[in-house]
C-alpha cells in the first residue's frame, strides 16, 4: 500500500486521505480494506452484509450523488491457462507462461472469495471518484448473491442485469433481473474465467505475425523539428 | 417565444382531452408498439418495446444485445497493444477517443508518461474525433424531426475532419493510432495548416446549423420541454457528457479529470451548460461544444511542441500487477476502463464503462408518459451509438 505522498499531487492526495479516514471511521466494522494511489484513485472494500447500506451511506452522507458503473471480477485463474495463446506469443513471454498463476487472486484491496462485485461512484462536490468492492462468497453454483443498489441509485439497474447474466451473481431486491444482452435461454456465464472462449478453441489464434518495430533506445527517436510542421 | 408555448399548451390540453375521450369510449387496454430493431433513430440495432395508451407511452423497455460483441471477454486473451484494435469499434463515430482512456490506464499501471508532442497529437486527434462524431449528431437530429437537409451538410463537412484524421493516421474511422507511451507516427508535413482550414469549415457548419435548426420554429416547438431530465435524476442514472451538462451540471472530465497523458491544461476554453435539461438544451450544448473543440484544437496546433512522439517503452509490453481505472470525456460522455493486470501480456480483466450504456439506462424512466412522436425526439437527443451500448 503506497504510503508516501507524491509531492506534485499533494492537494488531491490529502483530499483522498481525509475521505479514506472518514470512510474507515464511519463505516466501522463494514470497512475491511482499502487501497489509496496518491493523486490517482481510492478503492475500498466493504463487508458483504453491509453492501446495500454502503450505497445509502455514500449517497446520503458522503454526497456521492453520481453513480458511475457496477461490475464484477472473477478471480479464478483461467483453467485454460495460456493455451488460448499461440506458440509464437508464448515465446515472447516465457516466464509468464511458465509461472501461470494457480492461486486465486484478490486484487489491491484483498479478499477471500472468487467473485467480487465492484462499483464506482463520483462526488461532484469534491470531484473525487471512489471504487467500492465487496466479496461475494460462494462457489458460483447458483449461490452468489448480494444486495441490490437500485433502491439507492436507479442507474444500477442495467449494470446489475449485466453482471447477473455475465457472472451469475444474483442481486437481492432487484426489480427485474432479466437478461440484458444474451438470449433468455442462454446457458452459462460468459465472463467467468471457466467459460471457454469458443472462437479460440475452434480456430487457434495465429499469434503475433507482424510485430510493429518500436522506437527503442538505439533507434533514432522520430522527432520533428520540421519548421513547416510547427507552423 | 410566448406564442409558441401558448400554442403548445393548447395542443397539449387538446391532446389530453382527446385521450380522455378515446379512453372512455374504448376502454383501451393499450397496445404494444415495436420501435426498431431497424429504426433509423437508433444508430445500430436497438429495439424498444413501448406499451401505449392511445398516443401515450405507459412503459418503454429497450431490448439490446443485437450487437453485443463481448469485448470484455475478448480483451482477456489479447495483449495490450492488440486491445486497441477491438475497442476502436465501440463508438465507431469517434474511434480514436475510445483508445485514449485504455492507453492512459495502461500508462498509469506502467508508470509511463507520454512526451509533450505525443500528448498534443493525442489531444488534437481526441478533439477531432469529437468534432467528427458530434457533427453527425447535429445533422442527424434534424433528420429525426423530419428535416432532411442538415444531414447532407453534416456528411459534407464531417468529411473535412475525416480527411485530416485519415492523413494523420491512415484510417478514416478506425485510426488505431494511440500507443502506450505516445502515438504511432508523427504528423505529416503541412497537416497543421490543413487542419486549421478544416476547422474553419466546421465553424461555418455550426453557424449554419444554428440558423437552420436551432432558430427553426418547428424544431423549437418539438424539442423545448420535451424529455426533461432533472439534474438529480440524471446523476443517479450515471448520465454523462452533454446529456448531463444540459441539465445544468457543470462537470467535464477534460477540465476536472487530471489526465497526465493529455494536454487539456495547456489550453483555454470553457464548459457549456444549459439549465433546461430538455431535448433542445442537449442539442444546444453539443453545438457549443463543437465550437469549443475547434478552439481547443486551434490552440494546440499553434502551441505544438517539437520532440519525440514516444516515451521509452519496452519492446514487449508487460504491465505490472495492479488495478487502474481511467475515464475521459468522450464524444458521447464519460468513457472509462477498469484494467486489472496480473503482470502478464494480457489484461486479467477489462471493465468497459461506456457512455451510451448509462445514457440509455435512463430511457425507461424518461420515455414513460411521453407521446410517440416525442419518443424519437428524445432518443435522438440523448444521442447514443449502439456499439457503445452493446460493446
Amino acid at each position: 500500500m503506497p504510503s508516501e505522498a507524491d509531492t506534485t499531487e499533494e492537494v488531491v492526495d490529502e483530499a483522498r486521505r481525509a475521505l479514506l479516514e472518514a470512510l474507515s471511521a464511519e463505516l466501522g466494522d463494514a470497512f475491511v480494506g482499502s487501497d489509496l494511489v496518491p493523486g490517482k484513485d481510492l478503492t475500498i472494500r466493504v463487508a458483504t452484509e453491509a453492501w446495500g447500506d454502503t450505497a445509502l451511506y455514500l449517497r446520503e452522507r458522503q454526497r456521492f450523488r453520481y453513480f458511475n458503473w457496477l461490475s464484477a471480477i472473477d478471480w479464478l485463474p483461467s483453467p485454460f491457462g495460456r493455451s488460448l495463446d499461440a506458440e509464437v506469443d508464448k515465446k515472447l513471454d516465457p516466464e509468464a507462461s511458465a509461472a501461470a498463476s494457480v492461486e486465486l487472486g484478490s486484487g489491491t484491496t484483498g479478499g477471500d472469495s472468487r467473485f467480487q462485485v465492484l462499483a464506482r461512484v463520483h462526488s461532484l462536490t469534491t470531484n473525487l471518484g471512489l471504487t467500492v468492492k465487496v466479496d461475494v462468497p460462494g462457489t458460483g453454483d447458483g449461490d452468489l448473491s448480494v444486495e441490490t443498489w437500485t433502491s439507492v441509485y436507479p442507474g444500477a439497474n442495467w449494470h446489475e442485469r449485466e453482471v447477473n447474466e455475465m457472472f451469475g451473481i444474483h442481486f437481492l431486491g432487484h426489480p427485474g433481473l432479466r437478461n440484458l444482452y444474451l438470449p433468455g435461454d442462454f446457458e452459462g456465464y460468459p465472463l467467468r474465467k471457466d467459460f471457454p472462449l469458443l472462437a479460440r478453441l475452434v480456430k487457434p489464434w495465429p499469434g503475433i505475425v507482424d510485430v510493429e518495430p518500436m522506437p527503442g533506445p538505439s533507434d533514432d527517436s522520430p522527432s520533428t523539428d520540421n519548421p513547416e510542421d510547427t507552423l | 417565444m410566448t406564442a409558441i408555448s401558448d400554442r403548445r399548451q393548447l395542443a397539449y390540453i387538446a391532446a389530453q382531452a382527446a385521450d380522455a375521450r378515446v379512453n372512455v369510449e374504448l376502454e383501451a387496454e393499450g397496445m404494444t408498439l415495436n420501435i426498431g430493431p431497424q429504426h433509423p433513430a437508433t444508430h445500430g440495432t436497438l429495439r424498444i418495446v413501448a406499451r401505449l395508451d392511445g398516443e401515450q407511452v405507459i412503459e418503454a423497455d429497450p431490448v439490446m444485445g443485437y450487437m453485443h460483441r463481448g469485448y470484455e471477454k475478448l480483451a482477456e486473451v489479447r495483449t495490450y497493444p492488440q486491445v486497441t484494435t477491438l475497442i476502436n469499434r465501440i463508438d465507431w463515430l469517434g474511434s480514436f477517443a475510445n483508445e485514449v482512456p485504455f492507453i492512459l490506464a495502461a500508462e498509469q499501471l506502467m508508470d509511463i508518461e507520454a512526451p509533450p508532442r505525443a500528448r498534443h497529437i493525442r489531444t488534437i486527434l481526441f478533439e477531432l474525433a469529437r468534432i467528427a462524431n458530434v457533427t453527425l449528431f447535429l445533422g442527424d437530429m434534424g433528420v429525426q424531426l423530419g428535416a432532411v437537409t442538415p444531414i447532407f451538410y453534416a456528411f459534407r463537412d464531417r468529411e473535412h475532419i475525416l480527411n485530416q484524421i485519415e492523413s494523420a493516421t491512415g484510417g478514416r474511422f478506425h485510426p488505431n493510432f494511440d500507443r502506450i507511451g505516445g502515438v504511432k507516427d508523427d504528423l505529416p508535413a503541412g497537416w497543421l495548416a490543413e487542419t486549421k482550414q478544416s476547422l474553419g469549415e466546421i465553424r461555418k457548419f455550426c453557424d449554419q446549423m444554428e440558423d437552420l435548426i436551432l432558430g427553426n420554429e418547428i424544431f423549437q416547438a418539438r424539442t423545448r420541454g420535451i424529455g426533461v431530465i432533472p439534474a438529480d435524476v440524471g446523476l443517479s442514472y450515471g448520465l454523462s457528457g452533454a446529456n448531463i451538462r444540459s441539465s445544468g451540471v457543470d462537470w467535464d472530465l477534460r477540465r476536472d479529470g487530471a489526465h497526465p497523458g493529455l494536454a487539456y491544461n495547456d489550453v483555454e476554453w470553457r464548459v457549456w451548460t444549459h439549465p433546461d435539461g430538455d431535448s433542445f438544451a442537449r442539442y444546444w450544448v453539443r453545438l457549443q461544444e463543437v465550437r469549443e473543440s475547434c478552439l481547443i484544437v486551434e490552440q494546440l496546433l499553434d502551441s505544438m511542441p517539437s520532440g519525440p512522439i514516444m516515451a521509452k517503452v519496452p519492446r514487449i509490453i508487460k504491465v505490472p500487477e495492479g488495478e487502474a481505472y481511467v475515464e475521459t470525456e468522450n464524444p458521447l460522455g464519460v468513457m472509462g476502463y477498469y484494467v486489472v493486470s496480473q503482470g502478464g501480456l494480457e489484461p486479467f480483466r477489462v471493465k468497459i464503462r461506456s457512455a451510451s450504456f448509462s445514457n440509455m439506462s435512463i430511457s425507461p424512466w424518461l420515455l414513460k408518459g411521453t407521446y410517440v412522436p416525442d419518443v424519437i425526439t428524445i432518443l435522438a437527443s440523448l444521442y447514443f451509438i449502439l456499439g457503445d451500448i452493446d460493446r
